[in-house]
């Protein structure tokens, strides 16, 4: 961008302190929040509409989601850690801990891969599944996959930005963007955690 | 913004086609939505053709398209696509563009003083973004089983199912597409606006000295930034209905011609919920921009501070906020919970409050005034005009008792026509007759704009005020011919008298384009502030460089009404003069 951050504004202050960047990143995280929250939120009303909702405790294995859960949320304190390195200017450092977030974010897709595959193999399909309701098995393919590809475009993002930090191109602004996106990507899956796995 | 300074001259293309120049972006959003406008207006006179003589054979239209109109005839069907095309192009591809798009484009950052959006590339991403999304969406008319059919509103299961109609095929997924892809550029769109307006404005440009157009486009987009992604979910959804085979919005027990559909579980109401959730807040996405614009006009061409200026702020601000929670107000006959549908009546009777303040703020404006009878002027106060009688016609819409009655039939056509056609459209042509001069450095002929003005005016309300009587009278909407049914065939003189507006409005707008057509190459040439306005933009030469301003940046000393409060020949105070000329406002 030619153009500079925060120093084009001098109407008094700016509003929130904030540079038009990460303004934006901010922004377009609660846009993407909505959605999610819309998918969830159609989910809950198809869940409402049909009492015979098949027991998820039962159709999937816990333990798997609870250890991809656990990298995910590792993922971002990783990712925390690099914000803070590159604040500091420790360049090396920064590069390494985004490396290991991506590596991290990697991690947990592999093993929804897995998840979906013993899951077709169980016999789901996006439009019937074995244990009763159709949605079911909609719901899951459509939620999981959305988030699945955040996460996919996330782990892209994190490898550009530590190629380009560990070149010198990103600023420490650049890093924090894209944590604030992978810190995004995480949070959204707590959520799913909560109302798919949990509920 | 020292970095614009050196805006080196540049090739042809590069001026005026790959342009970051937030300028040349909007006038290419202007243009994209005239060329939009005929295709949605020419659907429009297909449909007024078709009710006044049913089953009239139009041969030319017959040899152009042998397939939509076998033997110059338009099938049912066909009509289905034409309404729901029509409605979809002049929402989302004529007003959004124009006014949203073109006009935020044009005006966001020359008028808070900043020599160009927050990120120039995404500006110009979402221009090239719109392109394909206007393509797909003409496209679509080529298609096997030709365009969607299923509304602009895309109700399942006509939207969701296949073989439902002949619209349903490949139509609607392009329809969907379309959609997406401008979603998506509305999007990148309204990041640039919102951040540009908090972090871009010129010194001294605090947000209550910020025009009053600036403010609603800031609050549209941050009301398009929350309201689309439902949709956008929602579209995703439906796409895997058709061509996934999941039943999102496919309830059981439905039968196509006599044969099952193989869907289960799903529910309409769902996608309902979802696009209402988009769709009110989307009708306040396109009229307040309007409702700023004509703001702008009433205080400059009646030379008169505006009235209320933080009032109307915080009118806004209510609006918007009730706005996304009133949806449900679309919905009162989908057999929701009668305490549910108390509370969106509530709810939507409690906006007409802060509405009918913005109105009041607009007559007290003029109140008083020393009026210059323009043809900006007259468009405003058309907008003045069209934004009273509509919202008249919401309150008995918005009351669940009587939309009962009034839902699906041609009042709420009257309605929102009034409201999403006229308040938006009239406030656009105003800007035109207003910023022409600032956008291209000629005047617009004033005597064939108040011909245009008293056309479209006299047309518009021949159109949808009379709507509204056909409606009371019991005629749904999206019927295709009136004359089938005994009880409707009294309402024929009616559907003649709308269509004959409906010629008087194109005849209008056919003066309107030759008159832009003449003006841009014959018209008086413009100062750079013609009208005595007092915003950021008239200090700009006409038309402003790129970087805007051929001086050093602005700096603001004013709120942008210094109108009428000085005396002597020179009534008014451009935001740029300095605090020696009292009296300073705000
Ligand atoms: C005083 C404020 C308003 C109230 C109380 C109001 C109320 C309503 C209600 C209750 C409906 C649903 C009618 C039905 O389908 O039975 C409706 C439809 C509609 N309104 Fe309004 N409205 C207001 C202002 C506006 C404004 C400002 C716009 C646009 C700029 C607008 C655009 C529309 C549109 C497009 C529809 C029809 C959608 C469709 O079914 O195709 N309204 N209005
Ligand atoms: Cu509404």
């Amino acid at each position: 961008m030619s153009h500079s951050t925060t120093t084009t504004w001098d109407g008094g202050g700016l509003p929130f302190g904030v540079s038009w960047q990460k303004l934006m990143m901010w922004l377009f995280i609660v846009g993407d929040a909505i959605l999610f929250a819309s998918f969830l939120a159609g989910y809950g009303f198809l869940r409402l509409a049909n009492p015979n909702w098949p027991d998820s405790g039962q159709i999937f294995h816990m333990s798997l989601i609870g250890t991809m859960t656990f990298v995910l949320i590792s993922s971002s304190a990783t990712m925390a850690a690099a914000v803070g390195a590159s604040r500091a200017g420790q360049r090396e450092k920064a590069t390494r801990l985004v490396w290991l977030t991506a590596l991290g974010g990697a991690i947990f897709l592999g093993m929804q891969a897995y998840e979906w595959s013993t899951f077709i193999h169980a016999g789901a399909r996006l439009s019937t599944n074995p244990w009763g309701v159709p949605l079911f098995s909609s719901c899951f393919f459509v939620i999981t996959g959305f988030h699945g590809t955040h996460v996919a475009s996330g782990v892209l993002i994190l490898a550009l930005t530590a190629w380009r930090n560990s070149t010198g191109k990103a600023s420490a602004e650049g890093v924090e963007l894209a944590g604030l996106y992978w810190h995004f990507v995480d949070l959204v899956w707590v959520f799913i955690f909560t109302f798919f796995y949990l509920v | 913004m020292s970095n614009h300074e050196q805006h080196a001259p540049l090739g042809f293309w590069r001026k005026y086609v790959f342009s970051l120049d937030h300028k040349v972006i909007g006038l290419q959003y202007i243009g994209m939505a005239v060329v939009m406008a005929l295709l949605g207006s020419g659907l429009a006179m297909i449909m007024r053709i078709q009710l006044a003589w049913p089953g009239a054979k139009l041969s030319w239209l017959g040899k152009l398209f042998p397939n939509a109109f076998p033997e110059g005839l338009l099938a049912p069907e066909h009509y289905l696509s034409i309404i729901t095309m029509h409605g979809t192009v002049m929402v989302f591809f004529v007003i959004s563009l124009a006014l949203v798009s073109g006009f935020g484009n044009y005006l966001i950052p020359i008028q808070i003083g900043a020599r160009d959006m927050a990120y120039p590339f995404l500006n110009a991403l979402s221009f090239w973004v719109m392109v394909p999304a206007c393509l797909v969406m003409i496209a679509s008319f080529f298609v096997e089983g030709g365009a969607a059919a299923s509304g602009w509103t895309a109700y399942p299961p006509l939207s969701a199912l296949k073989n439902a109609v002949p619209g349903s095929q490949w139509g609607q997924t392009l329809w969907l597409l379309a959609m997406a892809l401008f979603i998506v550029s509305f999007t990148m769109g309204g990041l640039n606006y919102v951040t540009t307006v908090l972090n871009l404005r010129a010194k001294g440009m605090s947000l209550m000295r910020m025009p009053l157009t600036i403010w609603t486009m800031f609050i549209a987009a941050i009301i398009g930034l929350v309201s689309f992604p439902p949709l956008t979910a929602a579209a995703i959804m439906l796409l895997f209905d058709r061509h996934g085979g999941t039943s999102f919005f496919v309830p059981a027990g439905l039968s196509i011609a006599g044969k099952p559909v193989m869907h289960d579980g799903g529910t309409p109401l769902l996608w309902q919920h979802l696009f209402w959730f988009l769709g009110h807040p989307e009708v306040y996405v396109l009229i307040l921009p309007g409702l700023g614009i004509t703001f702008e006009i009433l205080a400059t061409h009646a030379r008169k501070t505006v009235f209320g200026y933080k009032m109307i702020v915080w009118c806004l601000i209510v609006i918007a906020v009730l706005g996304c929670v009133v949806w449900g107000h679309h919905m009162f006959v989908s057999g929701m919970n009668p305490w549910l549908g108390e509370f969106f009546t509530i709810g939507t009777l409690i906006i007409t409050i802060p509405s009918a303040i913005i109105g009041l703020c607009m007559l007290a404006t003029l109140y008083g005034g020393s009026l210059r009878l323009n043809a900006a002027l007259l468009f405003a106060l058309g907008t003045l005009a069209l934004f009273g009688t509509g919202g008249f016609g919401g309150v008995f819409l918005g009351n669940a008792t009587s939309d009962i009655f009034l839902h699906d039939s041609y009042f709420v056509v009257g309605h929102f026509h009034f409201m999403i056609g006229g308040v938006t459209l009239f406030a656009t042509l105003a800007g035109l007759y207003h910023w022409f001069p600032k956008m291209f450095g000629r005047h617009l002929n004033e005597g064939l704009g108040k011909i245009h003005f008293w056309l479209s005016i006299l047309g518009f309300y021949g159109m949808f005020l009379t709507m509204h009587f056909v409606g009371i009278n019991g005629a749904p909407r999206r019927y295709y011919d009136f004359k089938a049914y005994k009880m409707l065939e009294g309402l024929q003189t009616y559907h003649l008298c709308i269509t004959i507006s409906a010629f008087t409005f194109a005849v209008a707008s056919i003066i309107f384009l030759l008159n832009v057509t003449w003006s841009l190459w014959r018209g008086k040439k413009a100062e750079r502030n013609p009208w005595d306005a007092t915003t950021l933009e008239w200090v700009a030469p006409s038309p402003p460089p790129h970087g805007n301003w051929d001086g050093p940046d602005p700096v603001v000393h004013r709120w942008p009404y210094d109108l009428s409060t000085h005396a002597g020949a020179k009534d008014f105070a451009m935001q740029t003069e300095g605090p020696d000329k009292a009296p300073v406002t705000s």
